[in-house]
């Protein structure tokens, strides 16, 4: 298969995206099947930004990844959900070249993981770091910018222009001059999100962005997000159903395999594949019976 | 002091512990940030098989020192970084072997071995002008690389996956610094002696880190303080006939302590121990434990003497 880059207004090719998205289950054109035709028809003519293709990888002999086939389409926005342990992070390592592949075949922008992985803007779940390392959040997000500049190559101002930028962006620029340690979880994460979007990305990863993140900043970044999602391709791992409903445009189900057809819906199907008791995992407390008539009203508005 | 300066071997022991101070800091801080102290411990005490090497094939045993510390310490951050298992068992087993290399070596080569307590316990007072050159050149070199990859060796010690996925070339920069941790490790056995080079590498950077929140600063600081330290210690051992490398940890240890004791009182962080609200709280009494608000002079008087300590750091460094 050729590689197509994005920018690239030839490259759109209609059965490529077919045969790629919605691997075994989905008829011939169901990707993309959802409530406008304006979707659909708009969703035909994207190229597409990231394919996986029967995709194993894992830690020591136990594949956490089987047989994982994904076509991410331009400005798509996939929330990807599922279980603990069933290798969520784990694809976007992939993604990222942190985890080799065992098989099967990955390219980002038509380019090689170690090359494509450059566009990527990546959102850790968590950053392993010393408390008490000496580092202000400007410097965070500045270090965003380190894909874009060489060894010996000093940051420019046009490196400090971004930085500045996305620090707003996330309502984080009156802390600047904070060091990392003083701030709580929450603006942590923001500062990650930050950088990730200091370093230009044309696909954002975002691995449980909102973890920690209050009410109005999370309100805020999801505002953000879909306001990004104009020029930029998300994928978002998250726990919160009800963000995911009202945010994503598409979501996948990740169990060590992918339940991924270019829906929006999250059908009890998907949920019963995924999760053992889906209610328990994923309701927070919402008694068992409710979950679905909420989830309907959110996918219906 | 003064009148002791006036000896060669003094002048050039308080020369040589400037130098080693400067190489300290730098080096030392990364250590500290990296978390690697104790594989400094182990290149240090593995450097012990290349002295031995030396004294059997007789060539030099700094060179030897030199070569064994390279190595492993090649070798313990490729383990730290690409083994999966107990990276510190190996880092110990290595420690340990390299020592145990260097004592059968030094028992099978036999003659005179006058010399050899200088290496486990520093020999300040014997520094040549020859020694002085090569911890000049040393410093150089470690200057010259800290400065062109200052934002790679941020990165790695931050974030390395995130520097793995900007494309930095993170094992050929995590390596290099095994490599100036080696060299350094080697230029300080002169001054305090294989046994306590973690103490000197890693003491100064320690207490800097505690009192400043950047790495340039803590750099900086961290070398002042490796002066200080140096220069107290080996006047007090020369006042007071005391083994030189021996008294100079003292002194830096007794700081260490007592920053350790003060320093919570300066540097009050709540927003570790509970996330600091949005919004700035109402309450005066909540109010007294942010430490970072500019609105309102320090009351502490201690948090003063913080601020009054950052304002000349910066001033010091705008001054260069």
């Amino acid at each position: 298969m050729q590689p197509i880059r994005p920018n690239d207004p030839s490259s759109n090719n209609l059965s490529q995206a077919k045969s790629v998205s919605g691997s075994d289950t989905s008829g011939p054109d169901r990707s993309w099947s959802e409530p406008t035709g304006a979707v659909k028809r708009i969703s035909n003519h994207r190229p597409e930004v990231i394919s996986i293709q029967h995709v194993w990888a894992g830690y020591d002999h136990e594949p956490v990844l089987e047989d994982i086939t994904l076509s991410v389409k331009e400005l798509d926005f996939i929330g990807l959900i599922g279980p603990n342990g069933s290798g969520k992070s784990t694809l976007f390592k992939v993604l990222l070249g942190l985890v080799p592949t065992r098989q099967g075949q990955i390219r980002i922008l038509g380019q090689s993981v170690q090359q494509g992985r450059r566009h990527l803007g990546y959102v850790p779940q968590s950053v392993q770091f010393d408390l008490a390392f000496p580092i202000s959040v400007w410097d965070v997000v500045l270090m965003g910018r380190m894909g874009r500049r060489r060894l010996l190559q000093n940051f420019t101002s046009k490196d400090h222009e971004r930085v500045e930028v996305a620090l707003r962006d996330v309502e984080m620029w009156h802390l600047r001059d904070r060091s990392i340690s003083e701030l709580s979880g929450g603006q942590r994460k923001r500062v990650y999100i930050a950088r990730a979007l200091a370093t230009e990305p044309k696909i954002l990863l975002l691995d449980e962005p909102m973890a920690g993140v209050d009410a109005h900043a999370e309100t805020h970044i999801y505002d953000l997000l879909k306001q990004l999602n104009q020029q930029i391709t998300i994928l978002m791992i998250s726990h919160d159903i009800g963000a995911i409903a009202s945010c994503v445009k598409t979501v996948g189900c990740l169990n060590r395999r992918l339940y991924y057809h270019g829906d929006r819906q999250i059908t009890p199907q998907m949920l019963e594949m995924v999760y053992q008791c889906p209610v328990d995992l994923i309701a927070h407390g919402v008694p068992h019976r409710i979950f679905p008539r909420h989830l309907t009203e959110e996918i219906n508005r | 002091m003064i009148e002791a300066l006036q000896f060669d071997f003094m002048r050039n022991a308080v020369m040589a512990g400037i130098l080693v101070s400067i190489a300290c800091g730098i080096i030392g801080t990364f250590v500290v940030v990296n978390r690697i102290v104790f594989i400094s411990g182990g290149i240090a005490h593995a450097a012990y098989g290349g002295i031995g090497l030396g004294y059997f094939f007789q060539f030099s045993p700094i060179l030897g020192a030199v070569i064994f510390s390279v190595i492993s310490a090649l070798g313990m951050g490729w383990v730290q970084r690409k083994t999966r298992q107990r990276a510190d068992t190996i880092i110990g087993v290595m420690w340990a072997i390299g020592m145990a290399i260097g004592i059968i070596l030094i028992d099978l080569s036999g003659g005179y071995k006058a010399d050899l307590m200088s290496y486990l316990f520093g020999s300040i007072l014997a520094v040549s002008s020859s020694d002085l050159t090569i911890m000049l050149v040393l410093d150089l070199i470690i200057i010259v690389l800290a400065f062109l990859f200052y934002k790679e060796l941020l990165a790695i010690s931050f974030d390395e996956t995130f520097a793995t996925i900007a494309n930095v070339p993170v094992d050929v920069i995590y390596l290099t610094l095994m490599c100036m941790i080696a060299l350094t490790i080697v230029m300080m056995m002169r001054v305090v002696g294989l046994i306590m080079v973690i103490a000197l590498l890693t003491i100064p950077a320690a207490i800097s880190g505690l009192f400043v929140r950047n790495l340039r600063k803590m750099m900086l600081l961290a070398s002042i303080l490796g002066m200080s330290f140096t220069t107290v210690g080996l006047w007090l051992s020369y006042s007071l006939n005391l083994t030189s490398g021996a008294t100079i940890i003292l002194v830096a240890g007794a700081a260490y302590l007592l920053s350790v004791a003060v320093q919570p009182a300066l540097h009050r962080t709540p927003s570790v121990l509970a996330p600091r609200p949005e919004q700035p709280l109402t309450a005066p009494a909540q109010l007294a434990t942010d430490p970072i608000s500019p609105a309102r002079p320090p009351t502490n008087p201690v948090r003063r003497i913080q601020r009054a300590i950052t304002a000349y750091l910066q001033k010091s460094r705008n001054g260069q």
